[in-house]
């Protein structure tokens, strides 16, 4: 997949036998974008790769184009990687995606730049990345508090002591916004790992670029491998694998096209996924963030705890 | 038994050398193979049939081995036509109640013997060990060679012991475990291989499952190979069974190449060819759905054991 081949007639020897190029020009190190599974950093096993351009017609990359393999090896990482997550303190998942914030701002400027490349502006690239910064800040608040707000105590009418508690559903698979490319990936992965839940991501397919860069932020910010994997290629290919594989709970989809929604519906009706249809979130505005965006990934854990009641002293815990 | 009269025994001191550096790129060529659809199908079926579904564990209560032994005998009864696995293997403790589960099912009953897994023990305790699972109803008996003797050089010790078992077992099939991950080389390995065969294995075995590393494709091919040797000298066939760390259905297929490769198709049934599996089994069933019905599955849907 290298992306550059410099022809031999460009060169010329010196008198010490070491190559020189022709012009004193440096020759810029071009980034492999690579696809993020477990915690490193493959290529698709297919071998593939397809190469966006931006508005200008620059050819930006050469990216992998994943195969159902790497999909299939991504639920895999997801899978072993849940029991690990879920079960780690609430808190320590907060102070994780504290870190992934704190990394996030110490890259920015590499982000601006591949923003800039997929057609924004400056200013609405540095809007876009501040905001998916504060978005994961946000969320690391929520990791270990939405439980308190959507717990409750039942009344019932026997001596048991009744509580439902939210839990992660378990692996999500997650067709990221096409547009925002940062700002909405971050936005769909934040709540769905704050929860608890491990997920495998395809990122936008024209606009990959910060996807592969998010993914080294992930690999530096003490997040264990395997809770996020991000894939990049096609999303006619890969979506109806992310709808029927037997071992995801839940698939996220956030655009409209309406043949796709369909096809997701009855896939999922296989294992009976959980789908959640994100395609009229405004990403940028106070409605792109809320703790209900974790909820729709939790699933309710109801207890019936038996508690004596002796000689009629009355319901007490 | 094999007696010296009709086979000239060898100076086990001159065992081949094995090409280390030849073996492991030998055994790496064979993962190269692409097995799809219909072909797959039928080699996962294959493995499945080849396993011997392994429980040993100090925990094991009786109600766990009975459900191994129903899991043995419907592996995934959602899905018809499928084969049952080859063999429940047990210790010797359990064999009774395992032989009456599978009773009428055509599964065979192995033990494991001999002081498993460390072979720690004396020449009386490891035969009547054997003795009794052999009268506990086992149909084939799982021994572990004495390690230590035979890195003293004590070859005699070892061939002596194996042949003892051996009679010990009567009418039940020997497996002999080399334990492969504590002989160290190749060299030892190939040596070990030539002691059992001689002594009258009828299987040889890789591992226990209890040490790192169990099985692994270079380390089986050179005990295939020694497989090989002895039926060209002697005209007899001896069976093969990794055991420990064959998890997923992709390496399994894998082994059958390496099989099919090196001895050919009379081996390729669970007469001559055996998995030590626990969790084999259900990744296979995975594989085999999955070719079905087109979807991914997940664990969950499966049997635990």
């Amino acid at each position: 997949m290298s992306k550059t081949f410099i022809k031999k007639s460009n060169l010329n020897i010196s008198q010490n036998g070491l190559e020189k190029p022709a012009s004193s020009k440096r020759l810029e190190v071009l980034k492999t974008y690579k696809i993020y599974i477990g915690g490193q950093f493959p290529r698709t096993e297919s071998g593939r790769y397809y190469t966006p351009v931006n508005a200008a017609g620059k050819k930006l990359a050469n990216v992998c184009l994943s195969s159902r393999k790497d999909f299939r090896n991504a639920v895999v990482a997801a899978r072993s990687a849940f029991s690990g997550w879920s079960g780690r303190a609430a808190f320590n998942r907060s102070q994780i995606l504290y870190r992934m914030a704190e990394m996030l701002e110490g890259r920015k400027a590499q982000f601006i730049e591949e923003l800039i490349l997929h057609d924004s502006t400056k200013l609405k690239a540095e809007k876009e990345v501040n905001l998916a910064i504060d978005r994961l800040i946000y969320y690391a608040g929520w990791c270990d508090k939405f439980q308190q707000l959507y717990s409750s105590v039942n009344p019932v009418a026997s001596s048991h002591f009744n509580f439902s508690v939210p839990e992660p559903m378990g692996v999500v698979s997650i067709i990221a916004p096409q547009n925002d490319s940062l700002l909405g990936l971050v936005s769909v992965i934040a709540p769905v790992i704050a929860g608890g839940n491990t997920c495998v991501v395809l990122a936008s397919e024209s606009k990959p670029l910060c996807s592969v860069t998010f993914a080294e932020v992930l690999n530096s910010s003490d997040l264990p491998g395997g809770v996020v994997n991000i894939l990049t290629g096609s999303v006619k290919e890969l979506i109806s694998w992310f709808a029927d594989h037997m071992d995801v709970n839940a698939t996220i989809y956030c655009e409209n096209d309406s043949d796709t929604r369909r096809m997701i519906q009855e896939k999922s009706a296989l294992n009976l996924k959980r789908i959640c249809l994100y395609d009229k979130i405004n990403w940028y505005s106070d409605e792109g963030q809320s703790p209900y965006f974790i909820m729709d990934t939790q699933e309710i854990k109801t207890t019936w705890h038996p508690v004596e009641n002796i000689a009629g002293a009355g319901a007490g815990y | 038994m094999i007696t010296s009269s009709k086979i000239h025994l060898p100076d086990f001191s001159l065992s081949p050398h094995i090409d280390q550096v030849g073996v492991e790129e030998r055994a790496a060529r064979f993962t190269t193979r692409s097995i799809k659809k219909e072909t797959k199908l039928n080699g996962l079926k294959l493995v499945l049939n080849m396993i011997d579904l392994t429980t040993l564990e100090g925990k094991d209560t009786e109600g766990k081995v009975k459900q191994l032994c129903y899991k043995a005998q419907h592996l995934h009864d959602a899905y018809p036509g499928l084969p049952t696995v080859a063999a429940v293997c047990v210790y010797p403790s359990m064999v009774k109640t395992a032989k009456k589960a599978v009773e009428g099912s055509g599964i065979k009953i192995a033990s494991v013997a001999t002081a498993f897994p460390s072979g720690q023990s004396t020449r009386t305790v490891k035969i009547s060990d054997t003795k009794y699972a052999v009268a506990q109803g086992a149909d084939e008996i799982d021994m572990v060679i004495s390690r230590g003797k035979f890195h003293e050089g004590e070859y005699n010790f070892v061939f002596d012991e194996i042949a003892a078992v051996k009679e010990a077992c009567g009418e039940a099939r020997l497996k002999v475990i080399l334990e492969t991950g504590e002989l160290g080389t190749f060299d030892k390995v190939r040596r070990a291989s030539d002691i059992a065969m001689y002594a009258g294995a009828d299987f040889i075995k890789t591992s226990t499952g209890k040490i790192q590393p169990a099985a692994t494709m270079p380390v089986t091919l050179v005990m295939l190979e020694a497989i090989r040797d002895f039926y060209y000298k002697t005209g007899k066939m001896i069976g093969m069974k990794p055991a420990g760390g064959i998890s997923k259905s992709k390496l399994a297929l894998r082994y059958l190449v390496m099989l099919k490769e090196t001895l050919g198709e009379d081996w390729m049934n669970n007469e001559w060819f055996r998995f030590g599996a626990s969790s084999l089994a259900n990744d296979v069933l995975m594989q085999i759905v999955k070719e079905k019905t087109g979807v991914y599955q997940a664990a969950n849907y499966f049997s635990i054991d």
